[in-house]
């Protein structure tokens, strides 16, 4: 009796143990990857559907969220990372990835194609950039004509007094695309003047945003005349039916690349491989040049309607390195000058 | 032999909750909040993040509008929902299920959904703007629009259950001792409510205190603590000054503890065994005025959501009006039917396993058999879960299971994972409700139990069960609707596979697509709908069964 019950007893335990190891090695198997990314879903449909396509034996886990959480993750999970590649992610934070020790270096194939300003310096690389994205100025049309407001040409011309109260920014602690713009004011202008600037353009500002897609909808949708957003959602809005004129600034824009790498604890290298190589092809490439303004292999293909053309010409060069030793400082400063007193002025 | 066996009983019950808050929640919280002590490359500082923080003087702007928004909605929704519940469960008003309903239907809607709704009505383009009087929507007051509407349900919850149960013995004497009906509702209603009333206010309060979401969706750039830690994590990815701001939002959370043990001290129960429960009788006048009032609520709530199924099927606001169903069209990366199962699948899990461990474990803490010290950490840990936001609860979880060596890192990216955070998160009020509940059963029955020597379980089956059973009810279908809407606490745990529709509405709106967002939403708002239907036919059906000692209707 008591030998019949122990037996079964043990035997369920190996099977435990056994449903335990099985369990254990789940992402590990080969022809997975969990991959994430932070490009903007619409669009990362797109490359995944292709990608899909032209490596069917791969099945990929897309773990898509918006870069600050996908960041937040990424550095959360630091010691027992869980992504085998990042797909799409801004570069300041492949860097910061970087520095923490979780890439791995890998040059994909046909990397010497690429134009070298998407090109971390180390050789092999521990990032590769895909494309590149600037900042635009999305302006309603029909209820700027309701409040006489003139059409904004200058990033200057928002401190007008025409303007007040009628602009919405994305606020720079929690959002990429506000951050972008105020590093490109200081990278043009200096701090000095950039924060001059800033010290009167928050007057006119209505409310700051936490993502860099709401103010381009909110001057769509005439909750405001000015959205100070980025030029994919600018297109897409404009595409919708909203009234808009998608403006890049006179003086130029700032920009941020869009780069891959491979997480240094990747139990499927081969695989991984594959999909960087695959990032940086001139089939991805023109996928990516639908969308965006410069993609790191120069492609000549349709843009999407609304995106502006002239976008390449207006970008400044931008000092990456500078951005990811400073961005804390800028970030601190920024809030201590408006973020803690964000009640309205009257 | 049978006290023996009862008490194993109890204390095993204990043990399960306990571990249940362990893992689930203490742990987690705690690996957020040693990062408060750390610098970024995690070496021990002490109070050096703590110095930062409020040597920049930074906090008290968002302390003192985090405390106004708090406060003024607690006064709102709490008066409101007193009047409402007390409608539904004191008077004979006409379509008292139906309002019953309606009262939950804010709990069906993710916030987004809420947002959109305000901002179509009371937006700059809002029909109903010039009603703000040229004060913008974005800011404190479309805060505290939407955390009103947000919080009315849990108010409504607790205060209905409070006010459920009467004796009708102590207004039969007022009545023959000719005390006039304001004086009956002054001193013997309100005082017999009052651990509800206390516990309404505390849940609302914190809730809107530690939440993030209408803030960040609605709330322009009025800066509340709980958007401060948003840009600290996710702007920043600074967890350790996250975990700062999280531990200052912790303190108003052990203050409303505090007083909750202390209101809780004083309540004596209201359904003494040898109670007769209250029927009540008609009063036209009362009647007919709350249900003018009960209607006036239900058309604001149904305004709301009108708006927002509005604006799913709107070519584009404000621009073009045409209708269609272009919307419901969802072309983004992971976005689609199987977000909307794994939705249900949790809510399912959540309302399934979390109302018998909610329940049980307010059983453990409110019948004192089991040592005090254990009942005492259950109730507290009870209690945390609202004083923690989504998010840093999320992340917090996720540092948690996924330390090297963690066996519980088998759960990562499962669905279980899921369960086990969502039921952690909104885990507060269905416990006071359990307690509201039980608080008003005498603990006169277990001693007579005790004494008759019926065991404890049979006593739960045949007494304790059946009078809470629409407390029961309704903590399955409180945990069910805020499982399939939560979004805060998920949004670092889930994986391709167990992507939820929350989730997905998220990222339709960040894909620049508001309407789409909408449509997403008003599709969780009527499967979320048809299980509160469906669960409002079994309710009554179970309910008529065992509730007949109740009387009448």
């Amino acid at each position: 009796m008591n030998q019949t019950t122990h037996r079964p007893g043990g035997s369920f335990s190996r099977q435990l143990a056994a449903l335990w190891l099985a369990l254990a090695t789940i992402g590990a198997q080969a022809g997975q990857l969990t991959v994430y990314s932070s490009a903007s879903a619409d669009t990362l449909k797109i490359y995944a559907d292709q990608f899909a396509k032209s490596h069917p034996s791969i099945k990929v886990n897309w773990v898509r969220d918006s870069t600050g959480i996908l960041q937040a993750k990424l550095m959360a999970e630091k010691d027992n990372p869980r992504a085998d590649v990042v797909f799409g992610h801004t570069a300041a934070n492949l860097v910061l990835l970087g520095q923490s020790g979780m890439l791995t270096s890998y040059a994909p194939k046909g990397i010497e194609r690429l134009n070298p300003l998407y090109l971390e310096k180390r050789n092999p690389p521990q990032w590769v950039g895909m494309y590149g994205w600037a900042s635009a100025i999305c302006f309603n049309t029909v209820e700027a004509k309701k409040a006489a407001v003139p059409k904004p040409i200058r990033w200057t011309d928002l401190t007008q007094a025409a303007y007040k109260g009628k602009i919405i920014m994305p606020n720079p602690a929690s959002s990429g695309t506000g951050l972008l713009m105020v590093n490109a004011w200081i990278q043009m202008w200096g701090e000095e003047k950039a924060w001059a600037y800033m010290d009167k353009l928050h007057d006119n500002i209505a409310s700051y945003s936490h993502s860099g897609d709401k103010p381009c909808e909110q001057a769509g949708a005439g909750e405001v005349v000015v959205g100070l957003s980025f030029p994919l959602r600018a297109a897409k809005v404009k595409a919708a039916g909203a009234p808009i004129d998608v403006i890049i600034a006179e003086e130029g824009t700032g920009w941020d690349m869009q780069a891959s790498g491979i997480l240094k604890n990747t139990k499927n290298m081969e695989d991984a491989k594959l999909l960087l190589d695959w990032s940086i092809s001139s089939e991805a490439m023109e996928l990516y040049g639908r969308s965006y303004e410069v993609t790191a292999l120069p492609v000549k293909v349709q843009k999407l309607e609304h995106v502006p053309g002239n976008i390449a010409e207006k970008m400044i060069k931008v000092d990456f390195d500078w951005i990811a030793r400073d961005q804390s400082r800028v970030v601190a400063e920024w809030r201590r000058r408006y973020d803690n007193k964000s009640e309205p002025k009257k | 032999m049978l006290r023996d066996r009862d008490d194993r009983l109890m204390r095993l019950l204990l043990i399960v909750c306990g571990l249940f808050m362990l893992i689930a929640l203490l742990l987690p919280v705690a690996m957020i909040l040693t990062r408060s002590l750390q610098d970024a490359d995690g070496a021990f500082v002490g109070l050096a993040n703590y110095r930062r923080y409020f040597g920049t003087g930074a906090p008290w702007q968002s302390m003192r509008n985090s405390l106004f928004v708090s406060g003024a909605t607690t006064a709102i929704v709490v008066t409101l929902a007193f009047a409402y519940a007390y409608a539904l469960t004191r008077t004979r008003m006409r379509w008292r299920g139906f309002f019953r309903v309606m009262a939950m239907v804010p709990l069906l809607s993710p916030s987004l959904l809420k947002a959109i709704g305000l901002v179509y009505w009371f937006g700059n383009q809002g029909l109903l703007k010039s009603v703000l009087m040229g004060e913008s929507v974005y800011g404190p007051i479309g805060i505290i629009l939407s955390c009103v509407l947000w919080t009315f349900p849990h108010a409504v919850i607790i205060l209905m259950t409070a006010l459920a149960l009467a004796d009708a013995r102590v207004y039969e004497a007022a009545t023959a001792l000719r005390t006039s009906a304001a004086r009956t509702f002054w001193r013997i209603t309100l005082p017999s409510v009052r651990y509800g009333l206390i516990g309404a206010a505390i849940v609302v309060f914190v809730n809107v205190f530690t939440d993030f979401g209408a803030a960040k969706v609605i709330g322009g750039s009025y800066s509340v603590l709980a958007t401060d830690i948003y840009k600290e994590v996710v702007g920043q990815q600074n967890f350790s000054m996250g975990a700062v701001v999280s531990v200052v939002l912790l303190l108003p959370a052990l203050l409303a503890f505090l007083l909750e043990r202390f209101v809780a001290r004083k309540q004596a129960a209201a359904l003494g065994s040898r109670a007769v429960p209250l029927v009540p009788a008609a009063r036209p006048l009362i009647d007919g005025a709350l249900f003018g009032y009960c209607l006036l609520v239900t058309l604001f709530i149904l305004a709301i959501l009108g708006m927002a199924q509005f604006a799913a099927l709107v070519k584009f606001w404000p621009y073009n009006l045409s209708l269609g169903f272009g919307h419901y069209v969802f072309n983004v990366q992971g976005v689609g039917w199987d977000n909307f199962g794994n939705s249900l699948t949790l809510a399912f899990w959540v309302a399934s396993v979390g109302t018998p461990l909610v329940f049980l474990g307010a059983y453990v803490v409110e019948k004192p058999r089991a040592d005090g010290l254990g009942r005492g950490f259950l109730h507290a840990a009870a209690l945390l879960p609202m004083a923690v936001p989504g998010l840093v609860l999320g992340l917090g979880t996720l540092l948690f299971i996924n330390q090297p060596g963690n066996p519980l890192g088998l759960l990562y990216g499962s669905m279980s994972i899921l369960v086990i955070n969502t039921l952690a998160h909104l885990y507060t009020v269905p416990h006071l409700t359990a307690v509201t509940a039980l608080k008003q059963v005498d603990r006169e029955f277990e001693a007579v139990g005790a004494s008759l020597k019926v065991p404890m379980l049979a006593l739960l089956r045949r007494v304790t069960i059946p009078v809470c059973l629409p407390a029961i009810l309704d903590i399955w279908i409180y945990l069910f609707l805020n499982a399939m809407t939560t979004l805060s606490a998920v949004i670092f745990l889930y994986s391709a596979d167990t992507k939820l529709a929350s989730v997905a509405a998220i990222h339709l709106d960040e894909a620049g697509s508001t309407a789409s967002a909408a449509a997403m939403a008003t599709l969780m708002v009527y499967a979320s709908l048809a299980v509160r239907l469906l669960h409002l036919g079994v309710s009554r059906f179970a309910l008529r069964r065992v509730q007949a000692w109740r009387g009448g209707g």
